[in-house]
C-alpha cells in the first residue's frame, strides 16, 4: 500500500509524452509555475544557506548586516574549535543509534511478517493498539520510564536512549515492515506451505532475501529520527554532559547564552545535521516511503 | 499425494497461533511501555507528590487537574498551542497543496523542486532553530538583522516585526519555522493523492468541456478526501505534541510557552510530578480525541479486507 504511495510520490511524472506546442495561455501557465516554484525553492534553503555560508565566514568573520552576503574567502576557523566540542557527542550518537535502528528493524520485520502474512485472531486489534503507541505524546510515558530505567539498571548509560527508542520504535517499525510484506504474493507463500516449510523456515528463505529495500527504508527512518530526537534525550539523559548526544551537545552551544558566536553556532548545527543530510541526498526515496508510511492510507 | 499436502496446509491454517507466539514479545513491550505506563502517569496526576522533598502519593483526585484551570501558565500555554495549532495546521495544508498543484501535472526539474521541498523534515529543530532564530531576530531599522533586514533593504519596513517575542503574535510567528519544516511532507502526501488518480478521468471531464477550475473542483479534491483527512491527523497529533521545534528557537521563553514546554519544566525545574504528569495527560487526551477515531476507521477498513 504505502510503498505504492511512495513511488508516487517520488517518481517525476512523465512529461515526455506533451510535446505538443503551447498556445500562449499554456506559455503563460508555464512561466507562472516555474516562477512560483522558484520562490518557494528560495524560502525553503534560505535556513540552510544561512547556515552554510556563515559556516565558513570563521569564529569572528560573521557581520550580522552581511549576513545573507556569501564570504569573499573560505575561512574554516570555527570547524576545528566546534568538531573538537562536537566530536565525542556525535560518535556517542553514532552507536547508539545504529544499535537502536539495527535491532528496532530486526523486530519490525518480525512483527510485520506475522502481521501481514501470519494474521491470528484478534490480530488487527492488536496491530490498531499498536499503531497508537506511534501518535502518543512521550511526554504522557517520560516519567514513569525513568523511573522503570532507574529500577532496570541502566540509567545514566546510554542504553536509556537505546531502549527507548527501540520501543517505541516497535509500531512504525511494525507498519513499514507489514505494509512491505503485504505486497508480497501470497501465492508465494502458499506454494512454500505447500512444499512443508514451517513459517520460521519461510521467512527465511522466501521473506527475508527479499527485504533488503523494507530494511533500507526503517534504518533509515529510525538512524535519522533517533539522530533528530531531542526530546528523550533531554529527558532520558537528565542533561548529564558524560551522556550528551548531538543534539543535546548542540543545544548546550546554541542556547540562549550563546547568540553572539553565530559563526561557532551556524558551524555547529550544520556539522550535527551533516549524517542526516547525507542520508537524505543519497537515499532520499527510501526516507520518503518511511515518512509516508506514517500516513497509514492512502 | 494431495490428501497429504491437503492435511499439511490444514494443519497451519488450524493452528495459527505461532505467528502469536513471534510477536508476544512487542505485545509485551506494548502493554506495559504504552499502556502501562500511561496508566502509571494517570495515576501520578491524581497523586499529591507535587514537591521532590514530599514523596506522597496518596490520591488526590482531580485536585491537580483543577489547579491547572486556576494557573495562569497553564491557560497561557494552553492558548498559545490553540493559536500555534490553527496557524501551523491552515498555513502548512495551504503551502503544501500549493507545491503539489505546481507539481502534479509533472515539470521539467520536479525532482529536484520535491527534493528541496522536502529535505527540512530531515533536520533537527535543535539545529534549523539556529538559523530561524537569527532569521527572526527582533532587532529593526538600523540594527535589523534577519528577515527583517530583507524587508528593510526592499523597501517594505512595515512587514518589520517582532517575530517570536512580541507578545500577541509570537505563536503566528513561530509557526513559520513549522510550516516551513511540514509543507513538503504534505505536498507528498498530496503528490501521492494526484498521482493516484488515473488520468482518464481528467481527459474525460476535458472532452466533456470542463474547466480546469472545475475539473479540480468536482472531480480531483473530492477524490483526495482521504488525503485531507490523512494530513489533518498528522498535522494535529505533531501539533499537539510540538517541542524542541519551540525549544531550539526560543527555550523555555514566557510567550512563546506551549504544553510541551510548560510540562517539561514544571517536571525538571520545579520537580512537580504529580502536576507534570497532570500536563502530560492533557496533551494525550486532546490527541486521543482525535487519533482513536481514525484508528477505529483504519481498522474497520482493515478488517474489511
Amino acid at each position: 500500500m504505502s510503498s505504492d504511495l511512495a513511488s508516487r510520490a517520488s517518481q517525476s511524472k512523465d512529461i515526455s509524452r506533451n510535446k505538443k506546442k503551447l498556445d500562449g495561455k499554456g506559455q503563460f501557465w508555464l512561466v507562472f509555475r516555474y516562477f512560483a516554484l522558484s520562490i518557494l525553492f528560495v524560502i525553503a534553503a534560505l535556513p540552510i544557506y544561512i547556515m552554510v555560508i556563515n559556516s565558513v565566514k570563521g569564529v569572528t568573520g560573521v557581520n550580522q548586516s552581511a549576513a545573507f552576503v556569501p564570504p569573499t574567502s573560505l575561512n574554516f576557523g570555527a570547524w576545528g574549535p566546534t568538531w573538537e566540542i562536537l566530536r565525542e557527542p556525535m560518535f556517542r550518537t553514532l552507536v547508539f543509534v545504529l544499535q537502536s535502528s539495527i535491532i528496532s528493524a530486526i523486530i519490525g520485520s518480525i512483527n510485520g511478517y506475522v502481521f501481514a502474512k501470519w494474521r491470528f485472531k484478534g490480530s488487527t486489534v492488536i496491530f490498531t493498539t499498536f499503531l497508537f503507541g506511534m501518535f502518543i505524546p512521550y511526554q504522557a510515558i517520560m516519567i514513569p520510564l525513568t523511573q522503570f530505567n532507574k529500577w532496570a539498571g541502566i540509567g545514566g548509560t546510554i542504553y536509556v536512549l537505546v531502549f527507548a527508542h527501540v520501543i517505541y520504535g516497535i509500531p512504525i517499525c511494525t507498519l513499514i515492515f507489514r505494509n512491505y510484506y503485504q505486497a508480497i504474493p501470497n501465492e508465494l507463500i502458499e506454494a512454500a506451505r505447500v512444499d512443508g516449510a514451517g513459517m520460521v523456515r519461510i521467512f527465511r528463505t522466501i521473506i527475508l532475501p527479499l527485504s533488503i529495500p523494507g530494511f533500507v527504508v526503517v534504518l533509515i527512518w529510525q538512524f535519522t529520527s533517533a539522530w533528530n530526537d531531542f526530546l528523550f534525550a533531554i529527558f532520558l539523559t537528565g542533561g548529564s554532559p558524560k551522556l550528551s548526544v548531538a543534539t543535546t551537545a548542540l543545544n548546550f552551544i546554541t542556547g540562549s547564552g550563546n547568540q553572539v558566536y553565530y559563526g561557532n553556532n551556524m558551524t555547529a548545527s550544520l556539522i550535527v545535521s551533516i549524517p542526516t543530510l547525507l542520508v537524505y541526498m543519497f537515499l532520499g526515496r527510501y526516507f520518503l516511503r518511511g515518512l509516508l508510511s506514517g500516513s497509514l492510507k492512502g | 499425494m494431495a490428501s497429504t499436502t491437503l492435511k499439511k496446509r490444514k494443519k497451519h491454517i488450524q493452528n495459527p497461533w505461532g505467528g502469536f507466539f513471534f510477536v508476544l514479545p512487542s505485545i509485551i513491550a506494548m502493554a506495559i511501555f504504552v499502556y502501562g505506563m500511561i496508566g502509571w502517569t494517570l495515576k501520578f496526576s491524581f497523586s499529591n507528590r507535587t514537591s521532590p522533598w514530599k514523596r506522597d502519593n496518596s490520591f488526590a483526585g482531580f485536585a491537580r487537574y483543577t489547579e491547572l484551570l486556576q494557573d495562569p501558565e497553564f491557560t497561557h500555554a494552553f492558548s498559545n498551542l490553540l493559536k500555534f495549532t490553527i496557524v501551523f495546521m491552515l498555513g502548512t495544508m495551504i503551502s503544501g497543496l500549493i507545491m503539489a498543484l505546481l507539481l502534479e501535472k509533472g515539470i521539467k526539474g520536479e525532482g529536484f523542486f520535491r527534493s528541496t521541498y522536502l529535505y527540512p523534515m530531515a533536520i533537527s529543530f535543535i539545529a534549523m532553530g539556529t538559523s530561524w532564530r537569527w532569521l527572526m531576530d527582533s532587532a529593526k531599522g538600523e540594527t535589523a538583522t534577519g528577515l527583517n533586514l530583507i524587508f528593510n533593504k526592499m523597501g517594505l519596513d512595515f512587514l518589520q516585526n517582532s517575530w517570536y517575542t512580541s507578545v500577541s503574535g509570537s505563536m503566528f510567528a513561530m509557526a513559520l519555522p513549522a510550516i516551513w519544516q511540514m509543507s513538503g511532507y504534505v505536498m507528498a502526501l498530496f503528490l501521492a493523492g494526484f498521482r493516484g488518480i488515473p488520468d482518464d478521468l481528467r481527459e474525460a471531464a476535458r472532452v466533456d468541456g470542463a474547466s480546469e477550475f472545475k475539473i479540480y473542483r468536482h472531480i480531483l479534491f473530492p477524490q483526495l478526501s482521504p488525503t485531507f483527512l490523512t494530513v489533518l491527523i498528522i498535522l494535529g497529533h505533531i501539533s499537539m505534541k510540538v517541542f524542541d521545534l519551540i525549544y531550539g528557537i526560543a527555550s523555555k521563553g514566557y510567550v512563546t510557552k506551549v504544553l510541551a514546554i510548560y510540562m517539561w519544566q514544571v517536571i525538571f525545574d520545579f520537580q512537580n510530578y504529580a502536576k507534570g504528569a497532570a500536563i502530560a495527560v492533557v496533551i494525550l487526551v486532546m490527541i486521543a480525541i482525535v487519533v482513536i477515531p481514525y484508528l477505529i476507521y483504519v481498522n474497520k477498513t482493515e478488517e474489511a479486507k
